[in-house]
């Protein structure tokens, strides 16, 4: 912000406009001035929090909506726990990157809401949870609640037979971040390196 | 099943020997084996390991097998243009000659289903990888934590 305040301030007619040009790009594209597009609207991003109407349980057995959110930045994020794979990846990211933002990150909501309502009891995500950073908090709940949810997000949740009565589940993998209001900020792509995710979770932070 | 002809087996191989270096089997090492621990034993485990080809020809991992999996099956993440995660099976991958078939998070896995018991972080497991050319060997795969994103240096 300040490199890009200097360069509008600084230096003769040509670079002026030429940093002008750059400064105003960025003023309304990315920085303060940029109009916030407002998810509600978009079908293809989650809704904000607020207008969420969804009610979940989480690993303490605890009945939670995801409007209460509203108020602290929120991380939020689909998997299940019989997964091996994907989820510990996931879980493994997520704590290194609250590692590395450490008090700063108590001021978020991180929502790992399972994909796998049948399987993931509370418990159950209480249980998968311990070994990971106790800032995170696993929900659950029916299969309704979580369609509910699913759909409110824009994320898709499928269940897929694997060999003799197990199934797994597919499912949008990215991480969803919102800001203290609840309006939608951005999504960390699954396999995004920690050196933009976590500059994209201070920026959220930052933001009212 | 394919990849678990030889589940029994493994228990008569098992040389409980961890290894640091690679082991090598014909043309084929197999090197930086991991397992995830398990939290009990009724979801299924993850492994990993990398086997390099240094012959001339291809080499195919036909099957697997160990004393703690029922029913040991290699499966790819992958992640669609949308973002969504899914796991499909992988039945005989190649290892290229020159090339590697490598396991790691986020790619290629080893799921252990039918846990016979919890991994423990610190123990270690006998794992058969059976190649169609190169036969048959035994590795000791070291069992770290359920955060671990790799293998120990
Ligand atoms: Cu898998």
């Amino acid at each position: 912000m300040s490199l890009t305040r200097r360069l509008v301030l600084g230096g003769g007619a040509v670079t002026a406009l030429g940093a002008g040009t750059l400064g105003l790009g960025w003023w309304r594209v990315d920085g303060p001035g940029a109009a916030r597009p407002s998810s509600a609207t978009d079908p293809a991003l989650p809704l904000p929090l607020g207008d969420m109407t969804v009610t979940l349980t989480d690993h303490q057995g605890r009945r939670v909506a995801a409007a209460d959110w509203v108020g602290r930045p929120t991380v939020a994020f689909f998997g299940f726990t019989w997964c091996p794979e994907v989820c510990p990846t996931t879980l493994s990211d997520i704590s290194v990157w609250l590692e590395e933002l450490g008090a700063e990150a108590d001021s978020l909501n991180v929502a790992f809401i399972t994909a796998d309502p049948e399987r993931d009891t509370p418990k159950a995500l209480a249980e998968y949870l311990t070994p990971f950073d106790p800032r995170i908090v696993g929900y659950t709940g029916t299969p309704e609640e979580i369609a509910e949810t699913a759909a409110a997000f824009r994320v898709r949740i499928e269940k897929r037979p694997v060999n003799q009565g197990d199934y797994t589940v597919d499912h949008t993998a990215g991480v969803f971040l919102f800001r203290a209001d609840g309006s939608f900020g951005t999504i960390i792509d699954y396999h995004e390196d920690r050196t933009f995710a976590v500059p994209k979770i201070r920026r959220i932070l930052n933001q009212a | 099943m394919k990849l678990s002809i030889s589940a029994l087996l493994a228990f008569t191989l098992c040389a409980g020997v961890v290894q640091a270096d690679p082991i090598r089997q014909g043309n084929l090492e197999v090197d930086g084996a991991w397992a995830r621990a398990s939290i009990g034993a009724s979801r299924p485990g993850g492994a990993y390991f990398t086997v390099r080809n240094l012959g001339n020809e291809a080499d195919r991992l036909i099957g697997l097998s160990s004393p703690v999996s029922a029913m040991p099956m290699l499966h790819e993440t992958t992640v669609s243009e949308e973002g969504v995660s899914r796991m499909a099976h992988v039945e005989a991958p190649e290892i290229p000659a020159g090339g590697a078939l490598v396991l790691e998070p986020g790619g290629m896995h080893l799921m252990l289903m039918e846990l016979t018991g919890p991994l423990e972080e610190g123990g270690t497991f006998p794992l058969t990888l059976i190649f169609e050319t190169a036969g048959e060997v035994t590795i000791e795969v070291p069992v770290l934590s359920i955060r671990a994103t790799g293998p120990e240096e």
